[in-house]
């Protein structure tokens, strides 16, 4: 297992290693974006590109760059966004918002998508699971951008209930801003509350056939008993690691709900990033989104040996 | 119970002979024999959701093929210099004249105006009253206000009034060279509609130059007109001939006996009042209609749809032919091989897959649309990635089969190894890259609605629009026209929705053990 796990974190870094490698070689044979002369922050910027090799060979300014990084966790100026400001500040300022809208959705549509699967694996072949099913598949397949309308649309205008935009500012505890976020949250739900009652029902409806339920009722246990204490035991195999897959998933934010609901966040400012383009403040958030996916999926692996002993992870067959 | 009956007590004289003289033979089998193929679409038949999906998928197909062929209007319309000068431009709602005059409710350019002053609603009635196409469908809500106004409590009444949006725009002052003149005159000869209108000195109207609307007398700057006893508006056309631009030999209107002016000569050029709608017709040659109105450049968002459609829906066949057709050969030299050629490949496509797609996409735009173009390097972003789902699949199935004695058979007919993979192994996995490809064509329409409507990729030069480029323009305007958000979004839910619903059919159909697993 430990072995397993060392291997696995080694590869992802090596992995991250030729990806930002890459990234860095491809953005660098561009034209750094034209400076405005006479911006203040000219003469800091030419100054730091200078100090960051611009006009050296690639592979020496990938290793100053990786050294930058290493050392002073440096990732460089933003020259067309911000100009003159350290990219990394300005990327832990944006993450805030980008968290606390991703955590309340998935706070609120983790319970709401388990109870809806399990609810409809224990009425399977109803009309109950055939509409649960029906709608959890609707819901998938239509995009997000098409929910954030809707929401906008009804509960923004036609009710007035919710503001359409996130509130400005940075106190995101207060109520009114709760409120303000709830449009993007309920957006960034829908999809998540599908996905998990899909997975839930599918895991369950195994479950329960399994011998193991049978021995467990004619123990006497009644049903309610034998589902709660040994089918979603085991369907949590299955669901655990796809929560934490979650938890770390929310950090990347939602590139389009973000700019919808004007969520000041990591997600907008990739999309600006690129837009502008703002070539350094585009290395670090494609560093950070690459790192986020790879962590993600070594969590979900080694999270099924840690939850379930039967699976070996790392074995040979 | 009845013994006797019983069979060991049947008398030997009730039996007798079936069959005496005749031969016993295999009978010939009277039912076809069923393929694999056969049997599947016999199986994806009986779900009856699957095939509405499917129906529905082709609905769209045939509505992305024929509606840009059989819609009146073009969406480059906005590019060409003479039609641009004429278009509805900010996102009017659905329209055809046809079924508006019959005051159904539906495609009548509605719009609704809350709280309009007996001022905004009378110049709105003027429209009517000046070139018949009056704005004011009905009056929906009659409310009495108290305000205060000029330290007196007085009564304002307030009407929320439902507008066509295509009359509301009136009359409007235009510049128009002494040809262009004389050619409206031409066709307001031929056809007997009327666009220009009489001229109006803004000295006559309280000096109001940006409203072209007014022709009345009237007594403030606002508008509010000067109505005589009968309470009908009194004009205030000009008949002042020294300022007139030049000869006018076409319709006048009904109370004009010869005195009106209907062009002003400035700087060269003549200044006229004319009516949109008229001149839309004369610019077009047809009356506006837009069945699912227009967006905020105005195209029409009818034949948009169609065009984005097709364009998406290429565009995902593509992806998906490319990227199934690699990942095959991938996943199939992988666990065809397996060993140290397995673990190498599966080595780069870990590294490969751990790119986000949105990087990818902008690395590709970036380095590549300037040298092959923003469609193919948009292209060449889905394939880098696309296929390692399918090189996955085929790789399992190539695990499974790789040992069964049907290929130990061939390999020791001496079958060559690309023979035994695709002629032997490959077909084994058909079903299951059916199906796959079913799944990845929304996968691929999403990605790239995505990244349209993102604004990352901009295809309106090449393809002039995208369903996502449709879907951000409507979003902007989303209040005030939520037509131009709500087409698009049904179009595209539907799709994918019944891609979907197909592919997972199609699965269950190819793969009857995995059924309702997860759908």
């Amino acid at each position: 297992m430990l072995k397993y796990t060392i291997q696995r974190v080694l590869f992802m870094l090596l992995t991250l290693f030729i990806i930002i490698g890459m990234c860095f070689m491809l953005i660098r044979l561009l034209p750094p974006a034209t400076l405005d002369p006479t911006d203040i922050h000219w003469e800091t910027i030419e100054a730091r590109r200078e100090a960051m090799g611009y006009n050296k060979p690639l592979l020496v300014q990938f290793g100053i760059f990786l050294r930058d990084v290493f050392t002073k966790w440096d990732w460089g100026v933003s020259d067309k966004l911000y100009v003159g400001r350290e990219v990394f500040s300005i990327f832990a300022e944006k993450m805030p918002a980008t968290i606390i809208v991703n955590l309340y959705s998935i706070i609120l549509s983790i319970p709401i998508g388990i109870l809806l699967g399990i609810f409809a694996a224990l009425k399977k072949n109803t009309w109950i699971d055939h509409t649960i099913s029906t709608l959890t598949m609707v819901v998938i397949s239509v995009p997000s951008f098409v929910y954030a309308f809707v929401i906008q649309y009804i509960f923004s205008y036609k009710l007035g209930w919710l503001p359409f935009v996130m509130e400005s500012g940075t106190d995101y505890f207060t109520w009114k801003m709760f409120i303000s976020m709830l449009p993007a949250v309920m957006s960034l739900s829908f999809g998540v509350i599908a996905g998990f009652a899909r997975t839930t029902r599918a895991e369950l409806t195994e479950v329960l056939t399994s011998e193991f339920m049978l021995l467990a009722r004619t123990k006497g246990l009644t049903k309610a008993q034998a589902t709660i204490r040994h089918a979603l035991k085991n369907c949590m195999v299955v669901i655990l690691p796809s929560i934490f897959g979650q938890f770390i998933g929310i950090m990347s934010g939602s590139l389009i709900i973000e700019k919808i609901f004007s969520i000041p966040g990591v997600g907008q400012l990739y999309i600006k990033s690129i837009n502008a383009p703002d070539y350094p403040m585009f290395i670090m958030n494609t560093a950070f989104y690459t790192t986020i996916g790879l962590v993600a999926s070594i969590v979900v692996d080694i999270s099924y040996g840690l939850i379930d002993p039967r699976i070996r992870m790392g074995s040979k067959k | 119970m009845d013994h006797q009956n019983t069979y060991e007590h049947i008398p030997k004289e009730k039996f007798e002979f079936k069959q005496l003289d005749a031969n016993l033979h295999d009978k010939k089998l009277e039912t076809k024999p069923r393929g694999y193929f056969a049997d599947a679409m016999l199986r994806f038949k009986k779900n009856k959701s699957s095939v509405v999906a499917a129906w529905i998928i082709l609905f769209l197909v045939i509505f992305a093929i024929f509606s840009p062929i059989v819609s009146i209007n073009d969406i480059n319309d906005i590019k060409d210099t003479r039609k641009s000068q004429a278009l509805y431009n900010l996102s009017y709602p659905p329209y055809i004249s046809s079924i508006a005059e019959k005051n159904i409710g539906i495609f009548d350019g509605a719009v609704i105006h809350d709280s309009q002053t007996e001022t905004a609603k009378l110049i709105w009635e003027a429209i009517g009253i000046e070139t018949g196409y009056n704005p004011v469908i009905r009056v929906a809500d009659t409310y009495v206000q108290q305000e205060k106004y000029r330290g007196q409590m007085r009564d304002v009444t307030y009407y929320k009034l439902e507008n066509n949006k295509y009359y509301e725009k009136g009359v409007i002052y235009k510049v128009l060279s002494y040809e262009e003149f004389a050619d409206i005159q031409r066709y307001q000869n031929e056809t007997g509609i009327q666009v220009v209108y009489p001229y109006v000195e803004p000295r006559d109207i309280k000096d109001i130059k940006n409203n072209a609307n007014i022709w009345y007398k009237v007594s403030d700057t606002k508008g509010t007109p000067d109505l005589d006893k009968d309470g009908n508006f009194v004009p205030a056309y000009s008949t002042n001939k020294s300022m007139e631009g030049t000869e006018y030999n076409s319709l006048r209107i009904e109370s004009d006996n010869g005195d009106y002016i209907y062009s002003y000569a400035k700087s060269g050029s003549l200044h006229v009042r004319i009516c949109f709608y008229n001149y839309y017709q004369y610019i077009y040659g047809h009356e506006p209609m837009f069945i699912f109105g227009t967006n905020t450049l105005g195209q029409c968002i009818f034949t948009a749809i169609g065009i984005g459609a097709r364009f998406s829906l290429i565009f995902a066949v593509l992806v998906s032919a490319i990227n199934l057709t690699i990942g095959a050969v991938y996943g199939a030299i992988q666990g065809y091989y397996g060993g140290a050629v397995d673990m190498i490949l599966d080595r780069i496509s870990d590294i490969l897959s751990g790119i986000p797609f949105i990087v990818v996409t902008t690395l590709f735009q970036l380095h590549l649309a300037q040298k092959v173009g923003i469609l193919p390097s948009f292209l060449f972003a889905f394939v880098l990635t696309g296929w390692l789902g399918m090189a996955a699949l085929t790789r399992k199935q190539f695990y499974r089969f790789k040992g069964q004695e049907f290929v130990l058979a061939a390999r020791t007919l001496g079958a060559s190894d690309w023979r035994l993979m695709f002629k032997h192994i490959f077909p084994n996995s058909l079903g299951t890259i059916v199906t796959s490809c079913a799944l990845v064509i929304p996968g691929v329409i999403n990605s790239e609605t995505t990244m349209t409507y993102l604004g990352i990729i901009n295809l309106q030069e090449t393809f002039g629009t995208t369903i996502g480029v449709l879907m951000s323009q409507g979003q902007t305007a989303m209040t005030s026209a939520p037509h131009a958000m709500i087409f698009p979004s049904i179009f595209i839910s539907l799709l994918l929705i019944s891609f979907n619903l197909f592919g997972n059919g199609l699965r269950d159909a190819f793969n009857p053990s995995t059924r309702g697993v997860d759908d």
